[in-house]
């Protein structure tokens, strides 16, 4: 009896594994390929999807991608992307991913790869993007500084990268640029997804002073709503979490990189570079998240000093600092 | 320093903190200890958690009752400990392998049946989570009053779970059948009790707290559902019941020393201190493991752990 349980489940398993199998039909489509260590629902990652998703609807590409892809897999998924001939192989290459993508970008020169990378580009067809959106941070920070009562600001993020940093310290910038007196708590959660870690340091945040709470990652909304206090998002326009609570927050949109890219690749122009540019404001990689029901509970002269320098950032007239050294509490 | 230390907020905020991180490692630890005085190891505990997590959360959106959701994380957590008991008490494989292998089932599938649901959205859905109930008058003493009287039930319910298995592992008869057969299933099959019913309905029950558990964090601590939401909480239960020796009281001394750890180390990240964050997250995992190591000694699990009863086998 037992035996013939396992040999049936064994079938089954076997069945499953050999269902999907799939035939290549080239039919001079336009073909992206999106490569993402973490699962799709992650946001830094959730961005580049995103963005690949509209460009399939609006810019007649076929896109396909592999998620969760583990450091011992990741050349494997890219050289097979590679080897299929798609057109733009597109992913997050940080950490484990950096040495693989470029080993393959180099032995297949005439596809254009752009990754997410904290180095360069590398000849003849590696770029390299990032989320370059301390500048609405600062503006963030700028909003957070004028409503703060107790002149203590929380930050809670997953952990101390530069991609983190630049963004916790452009925000305290902000802050700072519009009231010298502000104190700033910073706490590391340890992980990109711990929702309950990330909710018990909002509270703690909270209890020692923290009356506005910038959210690198998810779960923060909660404490922030029962203590009621108000708080910043992160990455997306997150308002709907929480519409009483979240102010708006720096949004990340990846769509021009990913215009940019589909349309130097099919006009023959494509070189590798750094697309930094594009996901900074002036090109609308970046933005602040709408204010939805804060529009009109937000002090107008506060309102009108975003504006304005929203205005200097894509004139180009202001730059925001990049600093990208790991913040502490104060 | 010490100002901020013994300040009212701060003790209370920490005590707080400690019953709300120790909820769901409590709940799944009973579970635990039941499973494991049967005789049956069930590793599939983070899995099930996270199934439950997720299932109360989709439970909970479709019908706007987050005590429909709970009931709905016990229920999938016992239909994954009947799938452990046809494994490992039915066919008798090993209880290592078939529970992590369960935990990866659980994780995978939870995912899945997420994203049938809600796609990927760049914003996770969120549900009205349950609220904290405030104790009349015991809340009211200062310090202890908003530290432990102003929880969420399912933080109480563990709360009174605790000495309930207690009384009912070590003061009644179905306890006494249950530890027979986690000690020694043949004097168990002997006096005429069912071994492999036994192990199956005590897998069962803990699965059901092991579900209620991992819905504790998306139904109470937090509105959402996001992977790693359990993030080892499960594990952390399996090292409780052996710091506690199966015994639910001194298990959940472990289970709140970590909650009050974990509380401690997010607060001192906000102080400034010239240390680097990773030693904080580091601190309860650290103490757990000093705690394992100097109790281990003395540990005594039940002797027929990992052992498939069959009655033609001598154990």
């Amino acid at each position: 009896m037992k035996r013939v349980v396992v040999v049936v489940l064994v079938l089954v398993v076997a069945g499953f594994a050999f269902a999907g199998g799939g035939q290549e039909a080239d039919d001079g489509a336009f073909r992206v390929a999106g490569i993402y260590q973490t699962a799709i629902e992650e946001p830094w990652d959730g961005v580049i999807h995103q963005a690949l998703l509209r460009a399939e609807e609006e810019l007649d590409i076929q896109y396909e991608f592999t998620e969760q892809i583990a450091a011992a897999d990741f050349e494997k998924v890219v050289r097979e992307y590679a080897d299929r001939g798609f057109d733009l192989i597109i992913g997050d290459a940080f950490l484990a991913g950096e040495e693989p993508s470029r080993r393959v970008a180099a032995d297949y020169p005439d596809i254009a790869f752009a990754f997410g990378s904290e180095f360069g580009p590398a000849e003849p067809n590696y770029s390299v993007f990032d989320n370059w959106i301390h500048e609405p941070a600062y503006l963030s920070g700028v909003i957070a500084g004028h409503l703060t009562e107790t002149d203590t600001l929380g930050v809670v993020a997953a952990i101390p990268i530069n991609e983190v940093n630049r963004l916790v310290n452009a925000f305290k910038a902000g802050a700072l640029s519009v009231n010298p007196d502000i104190e700033m708590k910073v706490a590391y959660i340890g992980g990109w997804f711990d929702p309950p870690a990330a909710r018990e340091a909002a509270q703690a945040q909270i209890e020692a002073g923290a009356d506005l709470i910038y959210a690198e990652r998810f779960g923060v909304f909660e404490a922030a709503r029962e203590n009621g206090v108000l708080a910043f998002g992160n990455m997306s326009d997150q308002n709907e979490l929480a519409p009483d609570t979240v102010v708006t927050g720096p949004v990340w949109d990846m769509y021009p990189t990913v215009e940019y890219l589909i349309g130097q690749v099919r006009a023959g122009a494509y070189v590798a570079q750094d697309l930094k540019d594009w996901s900074m404001m002036a090109k609308g990689g970046a933005r602040l998240a709408p204010f939805h029901g804060f529009e009109d509970r937000l002090p107008a002269d506060v309102v009108q000093q975003v504006n304005d320098l929203t205005a200097s950032i894509t004139a180009g007239t202001f730059r925001v600092p990049i600093i990208e050294e790991e913040p502490v509490s104060d | 320093m010490m100002a901020e230390i013994l300040s009212v907020s701060f003790l209370a905020g920490l005590l707080a903190a400690t019953l709300r991180m120790a909820t769901p490692i409590v709940l799944a630890m009973l579970g635990e200890i039941i499973t494991e005085r049967a005789g049956v190891l069930n590793l599939g505990i983070e899995g099930t958690m996270l199934f439950g997590a997720m299932t109360g959360f989709l439970v909970t959106m479709s019908t706007g009752s987050a005590w429909l959701g709970v009931l709905a994380a016990a229920g999938v957590g016992m239909l994954l400990a009947l799938l452990m008991a046809f494994l490992v008490v039915f066919l008798g494989l090993s209880q290592h392998v078939s529970g992590l292998g369960i935990t990866l089932f659980a994780t995978g599938l939870s995912m899945f049946v997420y994203r049938l649901h809600f796609g990927s959205p760049t914003v996770p859905p969120t549900v009205t989570p349950m609220t904290k109930v405030a104790i009349p008058l015991l809340s009211r003493i200062p310090i202890i009053g908003p530290g432990l009287f102003n929880q969420y039930v399912l933080t109480y319910a563990a709360m009174i779970l605790i000495p309930a298995v207690w009384v009912l592992m070590y003061r009644t008869r179905i306890g006494l059948t249950v530890r027979t057969v986690g000690e020694n299933p043949m004097a168990a099959d002997t006096v005429g009790g069912n071994v492999n019913l036994v192990r199956t309905l005590a897998l069962v029950a803990g699965g059901a707290l092991m579900g209620i558990g991992g819905s504790f964090l998306t139904l109470a601590h937090q509105n959402m559902f996001l992977r790693d939401v359990i993030g080892g909480r499960g594990w952390v239960a399996v090292a409780m019941v052996i710091f506690g020796n199966w015994n639910p009281g001194r298990g959940t001394i472990g289970a709140l020393m970590f909650g009050l750890l974990d509380g401690l180390q997010l607060r001192l990240q906000g102080w400034g201190l010239p240390i680097p964050f990773d030693v904080f997250l580091m601190v309860p995992y650290v103490l757990t493991i000093f705690a394992l190591v100097s109790v281990s000694r003395r540990a005594a699990a039940p002797a027929a752990l990992l052992k498939p009863y069959r009655r033609e086998v001598r154990g």
